[in-house]
């Protein structure tokens, strides 16, 4: 049912559609929004039976979810920046732990400085954790991920992030189309873990393994991981089936079709993406783009296929490795490594910097020439970025770099625009 | 199994033995029945307190939820004695997950059975938490008040060696003033573990107001196992700190742990009591008082305030300690 609803209720909907039996939240923009509507629903009865738990940290959150889901509870959380990272190692313990607990990301910078505004750089910091991380687009993706999120991971016996850009989709009031519960529950099977906690059956979780086994321990959860490359489409598919439209899967391409040039990224920034695609297709340049909607495991056969006809490709992105340069660039090139294609890596978006369609025309049409370095931070104010450097030369005491910044941009409220 | 009654006859000491006991008065684990949920043939070191805690502690508890219960364990001493994989010593549901969030996890697992017991599933299962002091009193400070300010169903047990044994005995916030640890040494005639410091977990879990929260040692084991027994009684969030020494890290032969646990709370250095919602009900009185000296000169950890010279201001402010204790416990019959 079509319903004109903010991103995080929305979210929060489609969870308590997939019934899971224990919640645990800690506050931190943009996530709160999701929590608290679930509150809500389970202090109203809508959802039920399910234990709501205010937990004191994110740590904490996580590890509530670790110790319900290990007994064979259906478990959920959502975080944000700090909160991802201050869950750090929980966030790898419930991996290797096999627990498929689904957890949003409601992307954010990190500090410091602190920054409440989206880019990606939490969920790029824990990729490796041996989570399922999927981005979505837009608001109904994010629904719709997070209902295969729970499939996905109960089948596999893995945890799933489900990452939305913050504010962008979670704050965005838009038309999403709601399924009804008896479409989840066509959908999604009872969870039937593969270990539990029962007296019944007593069992030890989580002991000690030594370099006898450690190996082999993890390459089973990184075959695991590649599981799911054949599975995602499939469960995509039987998606469509039931919801009557296209979700999820593991990348969208977007007029890719003779297109000498493709734009590769992920998330809400495919929106702007694809308009400026457009209006330069209108122009008669051959240019395309490709979302990545499943970050890991990484889909490198999906990406080869459908990048392999480009001249070049431009991997815009809303993370940086400090001293390397680009995360999902680096992985994209990777992919590439065998074909003859040019990469560029563009840091775009960082903190919650707009990235606009005019940059963006100029940025492409750079690229078209040939005429960009191999990395691009998008839109770096040059002139405040030397000021300060200069300053530092000048002087050993020259202050937080954050403030004398901002000092020079001026205060923002009182700027005229 | 056949029993066969035998008599006994005590000969002058203060243990109680079960055999000198009516049979509903004796230990879990001296019945037949027991249920060796840390079942032997572990790596624990000889003599080692926070084995023979665990071994009481989670019997009476698994005995109190007629075999169903889960553990959820903290890394420690305890976690790697007992479990490197292909072998276990657990004979129940036992999950180890981090250092610093063992409640959080109980937390997890008693709301997921809270969730199941409203689907009609998975009925009468009871949850305990452990972990060593370092887990409970330092890392795993913040989730375990979180799950007691939340009153979760759980019962955690904290087995107070004094310091964090697991990987060699440096300091924790339960480790006594004037203990030598491997970050707090005494060399130069250094103190060891400055005064002043650290923290008496009970007391804090006391201030929570929780249904009940109880200290014990593995001196009187009837004491350790009735405790075990009341907590089970009540729902909501428990807490019993156990004393157990370690001959590895206090530095005594491993045939006086249970000698050092009786010296720790006889000396009224480590106040043996219980409490319920908030106020303490009962205090297990100093039978025959010693001075907290007897119970510092056995250890190792204490070798400094004996020797080159002996130390006489530490040991005063030590006694002090203990005084403190008997008065705030009213340990000693005068204090009542
Ligand atoms: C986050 C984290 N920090 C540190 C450690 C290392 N560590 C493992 S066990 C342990 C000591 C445990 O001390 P305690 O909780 O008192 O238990 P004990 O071994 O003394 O029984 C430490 C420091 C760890 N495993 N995880
Ligand atoms: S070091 Fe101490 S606590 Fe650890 S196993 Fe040995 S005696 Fe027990
Ligand atoms: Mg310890």
């Amino acid at each position: 049912m079509f319903e004109q609803i903010e991103g995080s209720r929305a979210v929060a909907k489609a969870v308590a559609l997939c019934r899971p039996e224990v919640v645990c939240a800690y506050p931190i923009s943009p996530q709160t929004h999701i929590v608290e509507a679930l509150a809500e629903m389970v202090s109203s009865g809508v959802l039920s039976p399910c234990e709501f738990i205010n937990v004191e940290s994110e740590f904490a959150a996580l590890s509530v979810a670790i110790g319900a889901s290990a007994t064979g509870a259906r478990s959920y959380t959502a975080t944000a920046s700090q909160g991802l990272l201050y869950m750090a190692e929980a966030v790898f313990n419930a991996a290797g732990l096999g627990l498929p607990i689904v957890m949003t990301v409601a992307n954010r910078a990190l500090g410091a400085p602190i920054n409440i505004w989206n880019d990606h750089s939490d969920a790029m910091a824990l990729r490796d954790a041996g989570w399922i991380q999927l981005f979505a687009e837009d608001n109904q993706e994010a629904v719709d991920l997070h209902i295969q999120a729970f499939r996905l991971g109960e089948e596999l016996s893995l945890p799933v992030m489900v990452c939305m850009d913050g504010f962008i989709l979670t704050h965005a009031v838009e038309r999403v189309d709601l399924p009804t519960q008896a479409q989840v529950d066509a959908y999604l099977p009872p969870y039937s873990p593969r270990q539990v906690l029962d007296p019944a059956e007593p069992v030890s979780i989580g002991a000690m393994v030594g370099p006898e086994a450690f190996m082999e321990v993890k390459y089973l959860a990184h075959a695991k991981q590649m599981e799911a490359l054949r599975l995602i489409p499939q469960y995509a598919e039987e998606f469509r089936a039931i919801f009557g439209r296209p979700s999820g899967g593991l990348a969208h391409a977007y007029r890719t079709e003779e297109a000498s040039t493709i734009v590769v990224a992920m998330g809400s920034v495919m929106g702007t993406i694809k308009d400026v695609i457009d209006e330069m297709r209108e122009a008669g340049h051959a240019i395309g783009a490709l979302g990545i909607t499943l970050f890991r495991p990484f889909p490198t056969a999906a990406i080869v296929a459908a990048l392999r006809g480009a001249r070049r490709v431009v991997v815009l992105e809303k993370s940086l490795a400090v001293g390397l340069g680009g995360i999902l660039a680096t992985n994209v090139r990777m992919a590439l490594a065998a074909l003859p294609i040019d990469v560029y890596t563009v840091i775009a978006g960082l903190g919650g910097r707009a990235i606009t369609k005019r940059s963006l025309h100029a940025l492409f049409r750079r690229a078209e020439k040939n005429d960009l370095d191999s990395l691009t931070f998008l839109d770096l104010d040059e002139r405040l970025v030397a000021r300060q450097l200069a300053r530092e030369k000048e002087r050993r005491k020259s202050g937080p770099v954050a403030e004398n910044l901002l000092r020079d941009v001026g205060v923002i409220a009182a700027r005229n625009y | 199994m056949h029993e066969q009654p035998i008599k006994f006859y005590q000969t002058g000491t203060f243990t109680v033995g079960n055999r000198l006991l009516p049979p509903e008065q004796r230990t879990v684990q001296s019945r037949i029945k027991r249920y060796n949920s840390l079942n032997s043939g572990h790596r624990a070191c000889q003599g080692c307190g926070e084995a023979l805690g665990a071994r009481y502690c989670v019997d009476a508890a698994m005995e109190a939820a007629n075999g169903r219960l889960i553990a959820a364990n903290a890394t420690g001493c305890l976690e790697v004695f007992s479990t490197p994989y292909p072998e276990t010593s657990w004979q129940l549901p036992w999950i180890h997950s981090l250092f610093g969030n063992t409640a959080a996890v109980a937390t997890g697992i008693a709301a997921a059975l809270k969730v199941k017991r409203a689907k009609g599933e998975r009925r009468h299962i009871r949850v305990i938490a452990q972990g060593g002091d370092g887990g409970t009193t330092d890392i795993g400070f913040a989730c375990l008040s979180g799950m007691f300010e939340r009153n979760d169903d759980v019962l955690y047990i904290c087995y107070d060696n004094g310091g964090y044994m697991n990987t060699g005995v440096q300091r924790s916030s339960a480790t006594p003033p004037a203990a030598r640890t491997a970050t707090t040494p005494s060399l130069e005639g250094a103190l060891g573990n400055a005064f002043g410091q650290g923290k008496f977990l009970p007391e804090i879990a006391l201030a929570h107001g929780i249904p009940f929260v109880a200290t014990a040692t593995v001196a009187d084991l009837h004491d350790l196992e009735a405790k075990v027994r009341r907590a089970m009684e009540f729902h909501g969030a428990r807490y019993l700190h156990v004393l157990v020494p370690c001959p590895l890290g206090w530095g005594f032969p491993s045939h006086e742990t249970i000698k050092m646990a009786r010296l720790a709370k006889e000396s009224g250095i480590f106040p043996v009591f219980a409490a319920e919602s908030g106020e303490v009900v009962a205090s297990a009185p100093i039978r025959r008082k010693v001075p907290v000296e007897d119970y510092l000169r056995p250890q190792k950890r204490f070798a400094h305030l004996f020797s080159p010279t002996l130390n006489l201001a530490a040991l005063a402010r030590l006694q002090e300690l203990a005084d403190r204790n008997i008065r705030k416990y009213r340990l000693l019959p005068e204090t009542l």
